[in-house]
């Protein structure tokens, strides 16, 4: 999985390039973001818009990289395809990660 | 009365020589299980699905796969069957492995954990729980050295179908 960073100030901007975050790419997919996420931003937010498939490997490998941030810094999700969305919908993850629609001032103001 | 016997025929055919519109076999470990979902993705019972219908086959049809390899295959890999019928109203997909036995000989419960401090989020444990979600008619048999699962999922088709023009 290629994962790209890009400093948005006050939040890190990481894109996902890979379409899908499956078994066989979960453990690259955690590490790569564990290396990415070496900064001091509070906010990370994870670029999904182009992931059109994710598995419960993959969808754990989320959850690590976030609570992989520490209690002090959030991992946000940007932009969920529908079959991602629904995988986090019934796993009730979306209750869980704030998940914006868009990049737009809405993000870059979020709390 | 002078119809029972067409029908019983028909019955009796129909459960020897089970229509089967799709037979595949993967080899459980994580990336053959990936390429083995890309081509039956790409398969033509499947084709024709709407594309939430699909994504609901994949996300299934990659948590049954993935669960053979991380549990039944734990040992090491092995063969994976996959068959897949469908009608006008769902899929039937039946999936057959050689590995271990599931626990207690049933298919797991998966209930979600509760979700509570950042810390404390599961990191796994979902894959039952999505299977169950959605698919109807989940039954898992021991038999012999074999493991046979087998479900369905309701189909939804694409709206449209290969699109004929009779005014050109």
């Amino acid at each position: 999985m290629d994962l790209i960073a890009e400093d948005c100030g006050d939040y890190l901007l990481i894109r996902a390039l890979g379409d899908r975050i499956d078994a066989a790419g979960a453990i690259g997919f955690k590490d790569k973001m564990r290396e990415l996420a070496q900064t001091d931003h509070p906010r990370v937010v994870l670029d999904m818009s182009r992931v059109a498939f994710l598995d419960s490997s993959g969808l754990g490998a989320i959850v690590a990289a976030m609570k992989g941030l520490g209690a002090h810094r959030k991992l946000e999700i940007l932009s969920l395809t529908p079959t991602v969305e629904k995988v986090f919908r019934l796993t009730r993850m979306d209750t869980i990660f704030t998940i914006h629609t868009e990049l737009s001032e809405g993000l870059r103001n979020a709390v | 009365m002078q119809f029972e016997p067409a029908l019983h025929i028909l019955a009796d055919r129909d459960l020897r020589v089970p229509r089967s519109d799709l037979h595949m076999t993967v080899q459980g470990d994580a990336v053959s299980v990936r390429a083995g979902l890309g081509r039956l993705m790409g398969s033509a019972p499947l084709m024709r699905l709407s594309p939430d219908c699909r994504g609901t086959v994949e996300i299934v049809m990659a948590e049954v796969l993935n669960n053979i390899v991380e549990h039944a295959y734990r040992a090491g890999p092995g063969p994976i069957r996959i068959a897949v019928q469908s009608n006008a109203a769902r899929l039937t997909v039946s999936v057959c492995d050689q590995g271990q036995e599931m626990p207690q000989g049933e298919v797991p419960q998966g209930l979600l954990a509760p979700l509570g401090a950042q810390e404390d989020l599961p990191e796994g444990g979902f894959g039952w729980h999505l299977i169950r979600e959605l698919t109807d008619e989940l039954l898992y048999e021991r038999r012999g050295l074999f493991n046979h699962l087998r479900f369905s999922i309701s189909a939804e088709f694409e709206d449209e179908g290969p699109i004929v023009s009779h005014f050109e």
